[in-house]
């Protein structure tokens, strides 16, 4: 047997606030996430998931506290400047830009790190994006807007991928190609924030689960803790 | 018929001029989000840079056709740098509060120095004369204003349109915070574009001096009118830009010959059904 290698810390959230305008969004988040690991950011609508991705990225009005991307403190970053940290952001709303072709929505995105997929891997990956590569982007379903926003930051070499909620709305069978991405993308090492509504969809990929509330952490779950927990889990979410 | 088509040719060389103007404002718009009020003086400023070049400094027109434009573009980029870009968290109309008073200290600086008076420029030597087409006399610089302006609107819209320049415009416009959350120094591109947008302006403006008069005032009076355009065209479409620059034109010089009373007022009124009808404009998408 081989030794596992330490963890390295890829992603470290610390007294992240974050606010739009006047409104207080973020109290205090911690969290930290290594290199090569899945996890998920559970909690109910409106309890600071999707900002958390966006603090990250630095897209909300303002924040203080630090965020650590492979070793450097983001607060205080351009945005454009933190992406390039190795980081690809798949948004809630899918992001899809309506005038551009899906072609062309798939190679607009600089490339922020070394060894991303060609578009041929990622046609391979995605069939369905080939047969509308001529498509506007407005034209798409949800399921392709959806493949079209996982493709395209595969392409640019991003080794720390934001993805909120990638299933919402969507047919299982895209659900269970989405689920099979993911799960090939770590294995290939990338390490992935998930922000889910779909509970089943994040239990089984991610090792550890962050409950969020209120714009803070208030609780962990390891994923072989799962099962023990489910209680108390349900309780955070309401189900 | 000598005078219908010389009408409309008057009004072929006005829509080109509208054209280029708001082909640059629709630029700005889309991708910066602020209404250019201050167009009109760079077009003002374009035209002076050339007479200024010419008569105090020996420079030509053929070399001003592109220093001059370069000239106004980095004063562009300097006004985007330091004052403009500080108003974009705020509501649009604060953009255009300071370039509407952007337009009027530099209308001010050109008559305090310059005075109120037209200042001619010859047309270049090459382009002077003109042939008879049997019905109608055409001048060969005003051949040559319709087709340069016609050639910089379609290169204009093939970069924006099928490159991976235009691409990135195009992706700004819609959501620039987003296209910066992929790694795209969109403030960078917010400059360039301001900066290109009115280069344009100051572009139409040496290829307008040899026709009007340069004056400190020459743009006030045109910019009304693009803004019309614009509004007609749709805010922020770039076809409908110069498809609406070049037809409105057009439609003056026709008024012009049928009923010359309402030629100046011809594009107010159709902008007034048009934003009764369809205010998005006639090209615009609905929000």
């Amino acid at each position: 047997m081989i030794a596992n290698p330490p963890p390295v810390e890829f992603l470290r959230v610390t007294d992240l606030h974050a606010f739009y305008g006047e409104s207080h969004i973020l109290h205090g988040m911690d969290f930290r996430v290594n290199r090569g690991e899945v996890v998920t950011l559970l909690g109910r609508n409106g309890s600071g998931r999707t900002t958390t991705l966006k603090a990250i990225l630095g897209l909300v009005g303002k924040r203080t506290g630090s965020v650590m991307v492979n070793g450097r403190e983001t607060v205080g970053m351009q945005p454009h400047k933190i992406v390039q940290l190795g980081i690809g952001y798949c948004p809630e709303e899918r992001g899809i830009f309506a005038s551009l072709s899906a072609e062309e929505n798939l190679t607009l995105l600089p490339p922020v790190g070394s060894g991303g997929m060609t578009v041929d891997e990622l046609y391979a990956m995605f069939p369905n994006l080939q047969e509308r590569r001529k498509s506007p982007g407005s034209r798409l379903s949800g399921g392709e807007q959806q493949m079209l926003a996982m493709a395209r930051i595969l392409r640019v070499g991003a080794r720390l991928l934001l993805l909120d909620e990638i299933t919402e709305g969507l047919a299982p069978v895209i659900v269970q190609a989405l689920g099979r991405a993911v799960r090939t993308l770590k294995e290939k090492g990338f390490t992935v924030v998930l922000v889910e509504q779909n509970f089943r969809f994040a239990s089984k990929l991610a090792d550890r689960h962050y409950v969020v509330e209120h714009g803070r952490i208030v609780d962990t779950f390891a994923h072989d803790e799962l099962e023990r927990s489910m209680d108390k889990l349900q309780s955070y979410l309401g189900v | 018929m000598q005078a219908l088509f010389g009408q409309l040719l008057v009004g072929l060389i006005n829509g080109s001029f509208y054209a280029l103007l708001s082909l640059g404002l629709s630029i700005i718009f889309g991708l910066v989000n602020v209404v250019n009020f201050a167009h009109g003086a760079m077009y003002m400023t374009g035209a002076f840079f050339a007479w200024i070049g010419l008569s105090s400094l020996g420079i030509g027109y053929w070399p001003s056709l592109l220093l001059s434009p370069l000239a106004v573009g980095l004063l562009g980029v300097a006004v985007e740098r330091t004052m403009l870009r500080r108003l974009y968290q705020l509501d649009n109309l604060y953009g255009l509060l300071f370039t509407f008073g952007l337009t009027l200290i530099v209308e001010g600086l050109f008559h305090h120095q310059y005075g109120n008076s037209g200042n001619s420029f010859p047309v270049p030597e090459a382009l002077q004369g003109g042939s008879n087409l049997g019905f109608m006399y055409l001048p060969r610089y005003r051949a040559w204003v319709v087709l340069v302006s016609v050639a910089v609107c379609f290169a204009s819209w093939f970069v924006i349109e099928r490159t991976k320049l235009g691409a990135y415009l195009r992706a700004g416009t819609e959501n620039p915070k987003l296209l910066q959350a992929f790694g795209v120094n969109v403030p960078l591109m917010m400059t360039l574009t301001f900066g290109f947008g009115v280069a344009l302006a100051g572009f139409a403006g040496v290829m307008a001096a040899p026709i009007y008069q340069v004056t400190p005032s020459m743009g006030s009076g045109l910019i009304i009118v693009v803004f019309a355009v614009v509004v007609i065209g749709g805010m922020g479409s770039i076809l409908g830009s110069i498809v609406t620059g070049i037809g409105l034109g057009l439609v003056e010089g026709l008024t012009k010959y049928l009923y010359p009373q309402a030629a100046s007022t011809v594009v107010f009124a159709i902008m007034a059904v048009v934003l009764l009808i369809r205010p998005a404009g006639l090209f615009g998408r609905e929000k």
